[in-house]
Parts: C-alpha cells; structure tokens; sequence
C-alpha cells in the first residue's frame, strides 16, 4: 500500500517535472523554424545572386590600391597659372596655400564630416619641389609663391621651407635649368604654345583640359612632346575614377550587348558653373600683364571680365565643347576606346547668360562612329541642372554612369531572354551595380561640387579610402617620369580628345556638318 | 500574473513570438550585409531630434558603435522574446530602440523622408504599434509562464529558499 502511493507521487512528480520543462522549452522549436526559414532566404537570395553574377562574369573585388610610390630622386616642379584650377593641381601635388589650410581646418572644426583637411594630410607625399611658379596676375603669383613654399602643410604662420621662384614670363619658367616638369592650369587658348615651349625645353608636361585651342596647334603639340621625349598628361581627372574601370570591364565582358548609343550630358545652374567667377578686388592693368594674356589671342583692351572669365569668349575659350565635353567624351574614350568620330553636327545658343558671351549656354552635339556603328550624343546646359546623366545603352542593357554604376537588363534583351522569362533577372532593378566606399559618408559643398562628384569627377576609392582623383592623376604622371610607365591621359588620347571637341565646335560655329579624314587626320 | 484561461496566455505568448521574430530577422539581415550601415538612415532623420541623430554620424567610431549596438541589440532581443529568456529586460530594451526609430523618423505632417515607406502614416506607424505592442508584453508578462525564464526564475526561487 504504502509503496504504491510512493510510485503514484513518483509518477505524479515526474509528470510536473515534465510539464515543467515543456512550459519552460515550449518555444524553443520557434528558433529552428525560423532557422529554416531563413536557409531557405539565404539560398534563394545566394541561387538568384550566382546565377546573376555567373551570367555576368563580373569580378567582386574593389579597384586595388594604386602601387606604392616610385623612388627616384625628387622631381622639380613648374606651375604654370594658378587661378582657379591651378590650386587645386597644386594641392594634388602636395602644395596648400596656408590660407586654404586654415579655411578647411576650421571647417572640419565646425562639421567633423567635413573630411578635406584630414584626406590632404592623408594624401601620400610625393617627393616634389615647386621651384617655380608663373601667374600674370601679381596677387595670383604671389599666392602660388606661398603655396610652393608651404612643404609643411602648415596654415598660416606655420613653418615654410623655401620659395619658389616667381617668374613673370612662362618662357623664362620653362628655360629655367631647375625646373623638371610643369604643370600648365591657364586659359585654353595658352596650352598649345606652353607645351610646346616646355616640351622644346625637355620640360615634363601635366597639362589642364582641353589639349589645344586650335586645330592647327594640335598637331604641333603631339610633335613637339614625341620629338622631345616628354611625358605629357592630359588633365582628364576621370582616369583615375574607380567606377570608370569597373565600366571598362563591364564592356569587356559584353554585359550591353552591341551599344548604339551613348548620352553624355551637362546639367548645371549656377553662375560659377556657367564661368561667371568672381572679379578679385586687387586686379587693374597694374597688377595684371594684358598682352601676355592676349598672346595668340585676338588684340582686345583691358578687361577683367574677360580676364576672369575667359572661358565666355571664343577668344581664349573652346566653350562647352572644350570645357565639358571633353571630360564626357574623354571617360567614354576610356571605356569604349571610341576614338575620333567620323561626323560631328552642333546646335544650341546663347539663351540664358545674356552677358555679351560669345560661346553658347546650350549646346548639343552628336557624332557618328559609323565603322563602330553606334553615335555619342552630348546635350549640355548652364541654366537647369536637372540630372540627366551618362549613359551607355546597348541592347541587351544599359548602364548608368557616375561615381556609381547602375546596369540593368533590358526588358527586350535577347541575351538575358531566358533569366527575365524565369523571374532570375528582373528588368526593374539593376543587375549590377557598384558603389565604391558605401560606408563612407562624404561632405560635399557647393553645387558645383555636387556635380563633380556626382560625375565622379572630384573624389573616387582606392581600397576603400577617399582619395582626391586629380591627386592620383598627377601621381601616375610624376610615377611615369620616374619609372617611365605609361601615363593614362597620353598625348594619343590627348590628340583624340582635341579633335573630337574642335570639330564639336566648328560644327557649331560655321553651322554645318563636319566630318573626319582618317587618312589624312585632317577635319573637313 | 494570473490568466482567467490558456486562450489570453496564448496570445500574449504568440505576440512575443512574431515580435521576436521580427527583431530577430531583422538583426541577422544586416549581420551578413557586410555594406549595411546605419548612417543613411540616420542622416535621412527628421525631426526635433534629427540633430541627435545625424550627429552619430560624424565619427566612424560613433557610427560603428551604433552600427554594432542596433544589430546585436536587435538579435538579442530577438531571441529573448522567443526563448522567454529575461524577457522583461529585452522587452524592455525592445521599447527603447523602437522609440529612438520612432523619434528619428516621426511620420508627422511636413516631415518627408528619402527612405521609403511601405504604408500611409500620420502620427502613428507601425514602429509606434510594435512599441505598444512591447509594452503590453511588459505588463502581462508571459516568459515566466511559458519561456527559460521559467527555470531561471525558479533557480532563484529555490536559492532563496534554501537560503
């Protein structure tokens, strides 16, 4: 009897020890569905992705860093203008103004992410001495004598190492025994003749967009820099853009299919974007040498609009063509390795800067490429800056262009036929796209920042890190004269460069259709 | 606590399930994101306290702080209200990182976001409802009843009364 109820109470215990764990394990399977759930999401999410990414063939990993630095002994450097570009190539050398130092260091004081000050200092030391500089405007020159100095990166009141010399004359820069290499940052219609003298000269040559002013001085520029030997890099930035060598592969792997067309646009809407700088207040005939900037220019009187606004007049300007055209066409040059075109016709007007301009505000150009059976249609703007984008369409997709890059399939693609009819591709969202630097957050100023950036123009990734494009750009051109690699923006893409935009231009100023001569490398 | 019947403890202990559920998905999906990162969605944050939030971006160190703190806290959480495991604390926990997403981007009237919204909101959206639903999981709490809390709570007990 008694151990019978021993055995109930046993029993009885054990069924509430039993329920007790149920009760406390009762949710616990709730982990292993979701856990199935969730396998089932990654291979479908991994299946979908393989069969994109094999289809595509495109590598994952990111532009490599650049290589380390070339050693060699420190190269000797000219600048040649130092206006509105020329700070900046100076910067991208290594050399600030110390009031640019204070300016971004106070920046970065007020808004951390305001990074500008700490990516200069980041930015790699290359092993280069400003030993002269040459601005015809005396303030300018001053100026770049102090930034030349400013080996320290320091701001004002720091320590400075010694001053470059300041010439008055580009001619005397370019003869002078100490200097190795320049870089040219004036008006378009001095670039020509200043190659050609630093070239004549052995000088080295970095040279601001676009190559030339002149039909006829191109062909001088490309013999004066082969017959003497120099290395020569064309100031198209966009070289060095990580997403532009991501494109480049995307093409090579036939991502697009045959590619007809090609959009290439400028959006802009603010005065500075339309080349109305601002009129510095110590600027007069004294300060400023007039007939050298007229050079090879028509004779006009003095004038500080057209000084600081040369690029409003054909007289020392290539316009929208030369100007931003250039770096359109020179990025699809790069992916497509386009060339000249055969046929360029322009259109466009004066319509919104009505402030005795000579070059238009609006502008369009389409060349034909008839042996590569596709057309570059460049349409430009300064007064709207909706965004129209850069975009290369081919019949199987299309891709998007600018610091990041958007391909998507096209709904009639008779490549991705198949993987659009089973759901693997879906013709709404890109198949590809890359971003460099996602976990960066960048401050970008102005809008006329914005654009750059926008078009990959101002800062790309190298290995994750910001880096300045224009600072990689002089960097491969200062490595190619130490170790005699090649520069990317040559003088063969230089010369493609200049005659694309100068039949751009012809077209629209003798308002016909202008076509190219390969045989003779002549426009008629 | 005491429930009138199994019906209203079921319910409560569903609730906890889906909620559970949900933080914890959503934890794991930017775990294995390597390019997922808080900052957008912080500068994308409207609001009286907007400043606060954007601030967390400025510092990568901040930021990654942040970053880390919402994935982990969100697969904590997680699985807190699954398991029945100091289910108070993570419910707790679970109100807390819902009012910083409510308070970050408040679906008032002006206020418009650059991130997309799946529905219509004013005033209250479904993060607001997640909180409340929290918080009632907080009041009638059931890890106690149906959860580990169970046995951790009832190793106490009998500590104490060992003691």
């Amino acid at each position: 009897m008694e151990m019978e109820s021993d055995n109930k109470e046993n029993s009885l215990s054990g069924k509430v020890h039993r329920r007790e764990w149920v009760k406390t394990l009762a949710t616990v399977p709730v982990l292993g569905v979701f856990a199935y759930a969730w396998y089932r999401k990654r291979r479908y999410d991994r299946l979908l992705k393989k069969n994109i990414f094999s289809e595509l063939n495109m590598s994952t990993n990111p532009v490599p860093a650049p290589p380390p630095l070339s050693e060699g002994k420190t190269l000797r450097l000219g600048i040649i203008g130092y206006g509105i570009r020329g700070p900046h190539l100076a910067r991208a050398a290594g050399f600030a103004h110390p009031a640019w130092i204070d300016t971004v260091r106070d920046a970065a004081a007020i808004n951390p992410s305001d990074t500008r000050y700490q990516d200069f200092l980041a930015q790699d030391d290359l092993n280069v001495v400003v030993n002269g500089v040459c601005d015809i405007f005396d303030t300018y020159g001053e100026l770049a004598v102090e930034a030349g100095a400013n080996i320290y990166r320091e701001g004002t009141g720091g320590k400075m190492g010694d001053a470059p010399r300041r010439f008055k004359n580009y001619k005397e820069l370019c003869a002078s025994p100490d200097i190795d290499a320049v870089i040219i940052a004036t008006p378009d219609h001095w670039h020509g003749p200043m190659t050609i003298e630093a070239a004549r000269n052995g000088k080295h040559v970095y040279c601001e967009k676009p190559m030339t002013w002149t039909v006829q001085e191109t062909y001088e520029v490309v013999k004066a820099v082969k017959e003497n030997g120099v290395v020569f890099q064309l100031g198209h930035q966009g070289r060095q853009t990580e997403s532009y060598i991501k494109a480049r592969e995307a093409i090579e792997k036939d991502l697009l299919g045959k590619i007809t067309l090609i959009e290439v646009t400028t959006n802009r809407n603010d005065p500075n974007g339309a080349w109305v700088y601002p009129i510095h207040p110590d600027a007069g005939p004294d300060t400023i040498d007039w007939e050298q900037f007229i050079g090879p220019a028509p004779w006009h009187e003095f004038s500080l609009e057209r000084f600081f606004r040369w690029r409003c007049w054909w007289d020392y300007s290539t316009g929208l063509s030369g100007d931003l055209l250039t770096h359109e066409y020179d990025a699809m040059n790069q992916i497509l390795g386009l060339g000249i075109p055969r046929s360029a016709v322009s259109s466009g007007g004066i319509y919104f800067y009505k402030d005795g301009r000579t070059v238009p505000d609006v502008l369009h150009t389409v060349f034909e490429y008839p042996e590569k059976d596709l057309t570059l249609m460049y349409s430009a703007t300064l007064a709207s800056q909706r965004s129209r984008g850069k975009v290369i369409m081919g019949h199987d997709a299309s891709m998007e262009m600018g610091d990041t890059l958007i391909i998507k399939a096209d709904p009639a693609s008779t490549r991705y036929a198949k993987q659009i009819r089973k759901g693997i591709i879906d013709p709404s969202l890109p198949i590809y796209t890359y971003t460099p630097g996602t976990k960066q957050v960048d401050a970008v100023t102005s809008a006329t920042e914005q654009y750059f950036a926008g078009r990959g123009l101002l800062y790309t990734y190298r290995g994750g890190k910001r880096v300045d494009t224009t600072h990689l750009h002089i960097r491969e051109w200062i490595d190619a004269i130490r170790t005699g690699s090649p520069t990317s923006c040559h003088i063969d893409a230089g010369f493609e460069e200049a005659m694309t935009a100068h039949m751009g231009t012809i077209a629209y100023r003798e308002g016909r259709k202008v076509y190219w001569d390969p045989d003779k490398q002549q426009i008629i | 606590m005491n429930w009138k019947n199994n019906v209203q403890l079921t319910w409560m202990v569903i609730l906890r399930l889906l909620i559970g559920w949900h933080f914890l998905y959503e934890g794991i999906a930017k775990l294995v994101n390597p390019n997922w990162t808080s900052a957008f969605y912080l500068l994308d944050s409207q609001g009286w306290f907007s400043p606060f939030f954007h601030s967390l971006t400025l510092n990568s160190d901040v930021l990654a702080t942040v970053d880390f703190l919402n994935v982990w806290g969100l697969i904590f959480i997680g699985l807190g209200l699954i398991l029945g495991l100091f289910t108070r604390v993570a419910t707790m926990a679970g109100i807390v990182l819902l009012a910083f997403y409510y308070l970050s981007h408040p679906p008032f009237v002006g206020l418009k976001y650059a991130s997309p919204m799946e529905g219509n909101y004013l005033v209250v959206d479904k993060t607001l409802i997640e909180l409340a639903a929290l918080a009632v999981l907080y009041v009638f709490p059931t890890g106690k009843e149906i959860g580990v809390d169970r046995w951790v709570l009832g190793r106490k007990k009998n500590k104490k009364q060992v003691k």
